[in-house]
């Protein structure tokens, strides 16, 4: 069942795919108007199936959903939502709704993986752990991607194009305050998410823990992330800049998540 | 309905001759009045703007001289203006008023004022009683076919004026402009209004900097902001979000290196130049920095004219919709004609049934209920019987517009109706009216 409910969710958020696609490809915003109706009854489904998916198993941990990438996507698209409920502006979305789209696409259609059995995963702590890094993640998602639309934005202004500037984007000022609030937000999520999942390892491998490539990475992504909240906060770097480093945390957090495959620590097989 | 609209316009008429037909505010009621208290004419106003001149008028019977009627008006002879005058009758006059309305015969296409002014024409003419309800219908219509012009069209939402696209696009970089700060550098008309624009959308602080301080001085004084000495210029300029200038200096004044001075002291947040000077103020190579944004008056231009553009494009959108509703509005007013007709032939009708059982009443004797119902369905039904197909014929004729006034008099002479009763005063009947407009 709570498959069913996420493959509704899929449904819908594939209405943000396209509302992202005919807006990258200058196609106009067609689906303007629905495209927050849908993936908010997306988001509505998503939560039904992960709350099934507790309720089944009988406890609120990692082991007791399908796939992580679900409860990765669902975050990502409270954030969204946060932010929208803030701004009212969808525009982020065109970065957002192809991540959690493919996300959830992902976990909905994709088997069972290998059964992990390290009684770790039926922890809170685990879970806690991953929740709020997810959370720290998806708020640097939300910042990347106004950070492409602050030089979308720029462009366009500098352009001169009249055509070109009655455009769908909110104002510059905006997009850039939704790049560092996102930032401050999902900061103090990423390092409790950090401090708590240090605690869990050094407990049960010892201090020998950090030398596995997944923590490598996720510490090099926790600095540049504090490097990028420093230049905004002390020289204001905004545009050009700021979605460069953007874009080096983000690429640092993917490799990050596909590290999951070397990881010893994350691999949750005992 | 016997509608005339008379009228001169920016497009057909001169200013010099324009002026002729101007109406003075105050006179206005005056005017309409008269207008509507010449013979033949039943319901009047008058739209009177620095643009046009409008006189729409309901007329008896189609005859009345409206021209004639001008003279008194004005005391001038319309005839040598012959040239500059439109006149409009029934369905190009209904359209006509729809169209000037929604603004789509304003000089600027889709400027919000007129509808106001047509608005407070009918206003005053409602007020001095020379409107009635078909007027009142036609401009209750007309005031909803703008409305619906400017929701489904874009019509009036780019800015045509080189001031307000200066503040669409200081808007498209700070969004709200509460607590902005403006600098204008030079004291010119220009800046002065491009400033005027930007404090009316929230701007909050300006500094004034010109070479003769005494003028700036003046100038801050106008918008209770602050003159600052002109040496001061590069060390203060950062001060502002905006900058606007317009002196007649021969070269630059502002360049990159200081460009990226500004932005060292604002900590890179953005500022927007606006640069009315020719030759310009601004180097243009100031653009290519992030965070500032530099657009000189050609650039404003060509905004503007674009803009000029999409707006004709609208119009056309708009033209379709006006004439749709023109459609709906005859439509509308045909079946009107009928109901007052049907309306009395059911009363007349109604009088003599009920003349009928009143004589025969004694014959009859007593009756059981249930008879005295008999005899009411008996006498009903064959009213209604023989009534059904006059009145489908009556409806069917409203819509085809050719026989309406025909059958709808051959049904009157036939039966010796009198004149249908007409309705009280304004609201209400835009009320009825909308009512069985409904109903058919």
């Amino acid at each position: 069942m709570p498959l069913i409910w996420l493959r509704v969710a899929v449904a819908f958020y594939s209405v943000g795919l396209v509302y992202s696609i005919l807006l990258l490809s200058k196609r106009g915003n067609l689906l303007a108007k629905v495209v927050e109706p849908a993936v908010g009854f997306g988001l509505i489904f998503h939560f039904v199936s992960l709350v099934e998916s507790f309720v089944l198993s009988g406890h609120v941990s990692l082991a007791s959903v399908h796939n992580s990438e679900s409860i990765l996507a669902f975050l990502a698209m409270v954030v969204f939502f946060v932010f929208f409920v803030g701004y009212r502006t969808v525009s982020p979305g065109i970065v957002i709704f192809p991540i959690v789209f493919v996300l959830t696409l992902a976990s909905a259609i994709g088997q069972k993986p290998v059964a992990l059995t390290s009684p770790l995963l039926r922890s809170g702590w685990v879970f806690v752990h991953v929740v709020l890094i997810f959370t720290g993640y998806a708020g640097l998602f939300l910042s990347f991607g106004a950070s492409l639309l602050y030089i979308i934005q720029e462009r366009t202004l500098k352009s001169k194009h009249p055509a070109r500037l009655s455009s769908w984007l909110p104002p510059l000022e905006t997009i850039d305050e939704i790049c560092y609030n996102s930032l401050l937000f999902g900061f103090p999520f990423m390092t409790l998410g950090l401090a708590a999942g240090s605690v869990l390892a050094i407990e049960k491998y010892g201090p020998f823990f950090f030398y596995d490539p997944k923590i490598l990475l996720s510490f090099l992504m926790w600095i540049v992330y504090m490097l990028l909240l420093y230049m905004r906060w002390s020289s204001g770097w905004r545009g050009r800049r700021a979605a460069l480093l953007a874009t080096i945390a983000f690429v640092v957090a993917l490799g990050a998540w596909a590290a999951n495959y070397f990881s010893r620590v994350h691999s949750f097989r005992s | 309905m016997n509608l005339i609209v008379i009228g001169v316009n920016h497009q057909t008429a001169p200013v010099e001759v324009r002026e002729q037909f101007a109406i003075p505010e105050a006179r206005l009621p005056e005017a309409v009045k008269s207008l509507a208290s010449h013979p033949g004419v039943e319901e009047a106003m008058i739209v009177s703007t620095c643009n046009r001149v409008e006189l729409v008028a309901r007329l008896k019977d189609g005859q009345a001289d409206i021209r004639e009627c001008m003279k008194t008006l004005y005391g001038v002879d319309p005839a040598p203006y012959r040239k500059h005058l439109y006149e409009f009758r029934d369905r190009e006059a209904i359209k006509h008023v729809f169209r000037v309305a929604s603004s789509l015969d304003s000089m600027v296409v889709g400027e919000p004022q007129i509808l106001g002014q047509v608005k407070e024409a009918y206003a005053t003419a409602r007020a001095v009683g020379a409107i009635d309800s078909q007027l009142d219908a036609l401009l209750s219509r007309a005031f909803a076919v703008a409305k619906r012009v400017r929701t489904e069209t874009l019509i009036a939402t780019s800015a045509v004026s080189v001031a307000s696209v200066a503040v669409e696009l200081a808007q498209k970089i700070f969004g709200n402009l509460e607590g902005k700060s403006v600098y204008l550098v030079g004291a010119g008309k220009m800046c002065e209004l491009a400033a005027r624009h930007l404090l009316a959308h929230g701007a909050k602080k300006i500094y004034v900097g010109n070479r003769t301080f005494e003028r700036a001085a003046a100038m801050a004084k106008k918008f209770n902001g602050e003159a600052i000495p002109f040496e001061r210029l590069y060390d203060t300029v950062d001060l502002a979000d905006i900058v606007i200038t317009s002196t007649g200096a021969p070269h630059t004044i502002f360049r990159k290196e200081h460009g990226e001075k500004f932005l060292n002291k604002r900590r890179n947040r953005p500022m927007f130049f606006i640069d009315i000077a020719v030759p310009r103020d601004v180097d243009p190579e100031m653009n290519k920095l992030d965070g500032i944004f530099v657009y000189d008056i050609d650039d404003l231009q060509q905004v503007v004219s674009s803009h000029i553009t999409d707006r004709k494009a609208e119009a056309d959108r708009a033209e379709a919709i006006v004439e749709n509703e023109v459609e709906k509005f005859l439509a509308r007013l045909q079946t009107l004609d009928v109901v007052p007709t049907i309306v009395s032939l059911q009363e007349h009708l109604e009088t003599v049934r009920q003349a009928e059982i009143d004589r025969v009443r004694g014959r009859l004797g007593s009756l059981s209920p249930e008879q005295e119902m008999a005899v009411d369905a008996l006498t009903k039904g064959i009213i209604n019987k023989i009534m059904h197909t006059p009145i489908t014929t009556l409806k069917t004729a409203a819509r085809e517009s050719s026989e309406a006034t025909t059958v709808i008099d051959l049904v009157r002479k036939l039966f010796n109706l009198r004149e249908g009763k007409k309705t009280a005063t304004g609201e209400e009947s835009a009320v009825s009216t909308e009512k069985t407009g409904v109903r058919n």
